[in-house]
C-alpha cells in the first residue's frame, strides 16, 4: 500500500474556558487513503468540526501532527497555510457561505484567483465547475436568488474548482430539505466515484454517511471505525469497505 | 490577485444607507475644508499676484504699511534721482509718489467699511501692468474726480460711473471704472495724488512706487535707502510687500486647516463605525475568504479598499459641493478687512485645482485612519471562531 493521503498522528486538541480545559481530542489517529469517502459522525460536540478544521488546516492541534503526503500542515506558517489551503483544500460548509454580493460564477471564481490562471482559463474552469453541479444556467444568480440544494451546489463548484486534494464537508445537507439533500449527496458520490475525489464528510443523517464508503465515529476523543450497514468493525484504516449495497464500489 | 474591487463596491452598494451617510458626512467635511480654504487662497491671491519684483516701494523706515509710512515733499527728488531707475519713453523716471487715506463708505449691504482712496502720480498707473480702466475715463488732475475699481463699486453705495462719492466735506466725482486683474489696486479708489494732499491737507506723500531697470538696479537701490541714515526710508520690493500682507490670509489657512483636521477626525470615526460595522457583519464572510486560501494581508487591503473607497466617494462629492458653493453661494466678490492695513479688501472665492487635490488627499485620510483599525480587526479574525457564528 501506498503512503496514506492524510496522515493524522497522535492529535491532541484542547480549548480552554476560563480556568477550564476542555480535551477535544485526545490522541486521535487517521489515515485517509487516496480516492476514499469518509463519513464522520458522532455525538454533538464531540469534535466534528475540530477536527476537521485542523486536517483542512484552518486551526492547530495542541500536538500531533497532520500530514498531507509528505507535507506537516501543523508546522506551516499562517501565511504558508492559506497558500496551501488554496491548492489542496475544498471546503464545503453547512451554511453554504457564499458571499452574498458575487454572483453564482465570481463565487466559484473566488479561489481561482489565488492561482496564476489568466482569465479564459477561469472562465472554462468555473463554467466545468457548475456544469459539473448541474447549475450552469444559474451562473449570474446571486446567492439570494439560489434555493438552499442549489447554493451548496454552487459552494461545492466553489470547493471542486481548483481540483484540491481533498474535499471537506462539514454537515453539507444540515441545512437541507430531504430532496435538496438526496441532491447533494449524489454529487458528492459522484465526486467520489467518477472524479476519484478523496472526501471526508461529517454527517447526523445515516442515510447521508450511507454514501460513503467508509464511517468512523468520534466519541471521546478517539475515533471509532465501524462499517455501520453490516455492522462489522472495520479492522484498521485501509479502503475498500463495502458500506452498503447503494453506493459500494467492489475492486 | 487579491479580492476583487467589485467585492468591496457591492457590498457599500448593499449598504447604501449607512453607506451614503457615511459618504455625506465625509463630503460635508471636504466641502467646509474647501470653502474656508477657497477663501484663504482668494485672499492671499489678491496680495501674491500684487507688485512687480522689478517695483519697489518706497517707505518711511519700519512703516508695515503705506498707511503708517510719510515721505516727506524734498525727499522725492532724492529718490527720483537714484541711479537704475525705469525711464519713461519721455525720459523722466518711471516713479510715483502717492499718498494713501483710508474712507469709512457705506456699503451697498448696509454698514460702513474702510476703503483705500490712494493718490496716484502721472506715472502711477503705468507702474501697474494689469491696470485696465473698463469703463469711463481717466481722472483729470485738480478736479476732485476719482476712478474706481470694479469691485469697489458694486460693494459701496455712491461708487459708480457718474457718482459722487461724499466723506466728510468731500466730494468726489467718478468718472471711471477700473479693473487690476484681481491684485490689491482692486480693492481701492484712485484719484490725482497732489490734489489729495491739498483736500487732505497732508504734508507728506505715504510712499514712493517706482520700477528699476533689472534685478541689480532693484538690489542697489534698496540697499542705498537702508544706509542713508538721513533719509530714514526703507525700500522693499512691491512683491515682498505684498506678500507681507498676505498675513491676513494666513489666519484664515490655519483656521480652516484647523477646521477641516477637527471635523476630518470626526468624519474619519463615521467612517470607522461604518467599517467596522460592516467587519462584524461579515466575519463569516470573511472566514471564508480565509479558508479558501486569502491571506490576511489580502483582507486587510480588502476592507482597507473598501474605507479608501468610501472616503473618495465622500471625496469627490465634497469637491462637487465645494464647487456649487463656491460658484453659487459664494460667487459674488467678497471683502474683508486687511488687519495690516485695516481696509477693505475686495477677493474672490478662489476654488483652485490643487485645492480639489488638497480636498481629495484629505477625504483619503480619513478613510485610512478610519478603515486601519476595521481592517486590522477583519485581517485578524480567527477562522475557527468566526465560521462558529451564526451567519
Ligand atoms: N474555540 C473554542 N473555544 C472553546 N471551546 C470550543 C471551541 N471550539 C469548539 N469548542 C468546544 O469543543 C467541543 C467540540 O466542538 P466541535 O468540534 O464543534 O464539535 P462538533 O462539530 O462535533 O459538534 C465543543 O464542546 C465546543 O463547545
Ligand atoms: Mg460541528
Amino acid at each position: 500500500m501506498n503512503n496514506p493521503l492524510i496522515r493524522v498522528e497522535k492529535i491532541v486538541k484542547k480549548y480552554h474556558r476560563g480556568a477550564e480545559e476542555l480535551t477535544v481530542l485526545n490522541g486521535l489517529n487517521l489515515n485517509i487513503e487516496d480516492g476514499e469517502f469518509i463519513a464522520l459522525m458522532g455525538p454533538s460536540g464531540s469534535g466534528k468540526t475540530t477536527l476537521l478544521n485542523l486536517i483542512a488546516g484552518i486551526d492547530r492541534p495542541t500536538s500531533g501532527h497532520v500530514f498531507v503526503r509528505t507535507d506537516d500542515i501543523s508546522s506551516m506558517s499562517e501565511s504558508g497555510l492559506a497558500e496551501w489551503r488554496s491548492r489542496h483544500i475544498g471546503f464545503i460548509f453547512q451554511t453554504y457561505n457564499l458571499i452574498p454580493v458575487l454572483t453564482a460564477y465570481e463565487n466559484v471564481e473566488l479561489p481561482l484567483l489565488l492561482t496564476p490562471l489568466g482569465g479564459a482559463e477561469r472562465r472554462k474552469h468555473v463554467e466545468i465547475a457548475l456544469y459539473i453541479v448541474g447549475l450552469a444556467d444559474r451562473m449570474s444568480h446571486y446567492p439570494s436568488q439560489l434555493s438552499g440544494g442549489q447554493e451548496q451546489r454552487v459552494a461545492i463548484a466553489r470547493a471542486i474548482v481548483t481540483d484540491p486534494t481533498l474535499l471537506i464537508a462539514d454537515e453539507p445537507t444540515g441545512d437541507l430539505d430531504a430532496k435538496s439533500a438526496e441532491e447533494v449527496l449524489v454529487l458528492l458520490e459522484r465526486l467520489n466515484i467518477e472524479f476519484k475525489k478523496t472526501i471526508v464528510m461529517v454527517t447526523h443523517d445515516p442515510k447521508a454517511a450511507a454514501r460513503a464508503r467508509r464511517l468512523v465515529r468520534l466519541e471521546k476523543g478517539i475515533l471509532i471505525e465501524e462499517n455501520h450497514m453490516d455492522g462489522h468493525s472495520s479492522s484498521g484504516l485501509t479502503d475498500g469497505i463495502n458500506v452498503s449495497g447503494i453506493s459500494a464500489k467492489s475492486e | 490577485m487579491g479580492i476583487p474591487v467589485k467585492y468591496n463596491i457591492r457590498n457599500l452598494i448593499v449598504r447604501k444607507i449607512t453607506t451614503g451617510l457615511t459618504v455625506l458626512g465625509i463630503a460635508l467635511v471636504v466641502a467646509v475644508f474647501l470653502c474656508v480654504m477657497s477663501l484663504a487662497e482668494g485672499l492671499a491671491r489678491v496680495f501674491k499676484s500684487s507688485g512687480s519684483v522689478r517695483n519697489i516701494i518706497v517707505l518711511r523706515q519700519n512703516s508695515q504699511s503705506e498707511v503708517q509710512s510719510g515721505v516727506t515733499r524734498d525727499q522725492v527728488p532724492l529718490i527720483m534721482t537714484l541711479p537704475g531707475i525705469e525711464r519713461d519713453t519721455d525720459g523722466s523716471p518711471l516713479a510715483s509718489p502717492e499718498l494713501v487715506v483710508g474712507l469709512n463708505l457705506e456699503k451697498i449691504e448696509g454698514g460702513t467699511s474702510n476703503v483705500t482712496l490712494r493718490g496716484i502720480s502721472e506715472k502711477g498707473s503705468l507702474l501697474r501692468p494689469q491696470f485696465r480702466l473698463i469703463e469711463g475715463r481717466m481722472f483729470s488732475p485738480g478736479l476732485s474726480e476719482v476712478i474706481v475699481s470694479s469691485g469697489i463699486s458694486k460693494r459701496f453705495k455712491n461708487c459708480g460711473l457718474g457718482d459722487i462719492i461724499r466723506f466728510g466735506s468731500y466730494l468726489w466725482n467718478v468718472v471711471g471704472i477700473f479693473d487690476a486683474g484681481g491684485t490689491a489696486p482692486d480693492s481701492e479708489i484712485w484719484t490725482e495724488v497732489d490734489g489729495a494732499l491739498n483736500d487732505f491737507k497732508r504734508l507728506a506723500y505715504s510712499s514712493v512706487l517706482l520700477r528699476t531697470t533689472d534685478s541689480v538696479a532693484r538690489d542697489q537701490i534698496i540697499k542705498a535707502l537702508a544706509i542713508d541714515p538721513r533719509l530714514a526710508l526703507e525700500g522693499k520690493s512691491e512683491r515682498a510687500y505684498y506678500e507681507e500682507q498676505t498675513s491676513t490670509a494666513e489666519p484664515i489657512k490655519f483656521l480652516g486647516f484647523f477646521i477641516g483636521v477637527i471635523m476630518a477626525i470626526g468624519a474619519s470615526f463615521g467612517a470607522m463605525n461604518t467599517m467596522y460595522a460592516t467587519v462584524s457583519a461579515r466575519t463569516q464572510e470573511i472566514a471564508t475568504l480565509r479558508v479558501l486560501g486569502f491571506s490576511r494581508p489580502a483582507i486587510l487591503a480588502s476592507f482597507i479598499v473598501e474605507a479608501l473607497c468610501l472616503a473618495l466617494l465622500g471625496g469627490l462629492l465634497g469637491c462637487l459641493l465645494g464647487i456649487l458653493a463656491v460658484n453659487l453661494a459664494l460667487s459674488g466678490i467678497t471683502g474683508t478687512t486687511n488687519f495690516t492695513t485695516f481696509s477693505e479688501v475686495v477677493f474672490a472665492f478662489r476654488l483652485t485645482p490643487k485645492l480639489l487635490l488638497m480636498g481629495i488627499v484629505f477625504s483619503i485620510f480619513t478613510g485610512l485612519i478610519g478603515g486601519i483599525l476595521p481592517a486590522s480587526q477583519a485581517a485578524f479574525t480567527k477562522i475557527t471562531l468566526a465560521l462558529r457564528q451564526v451567519g
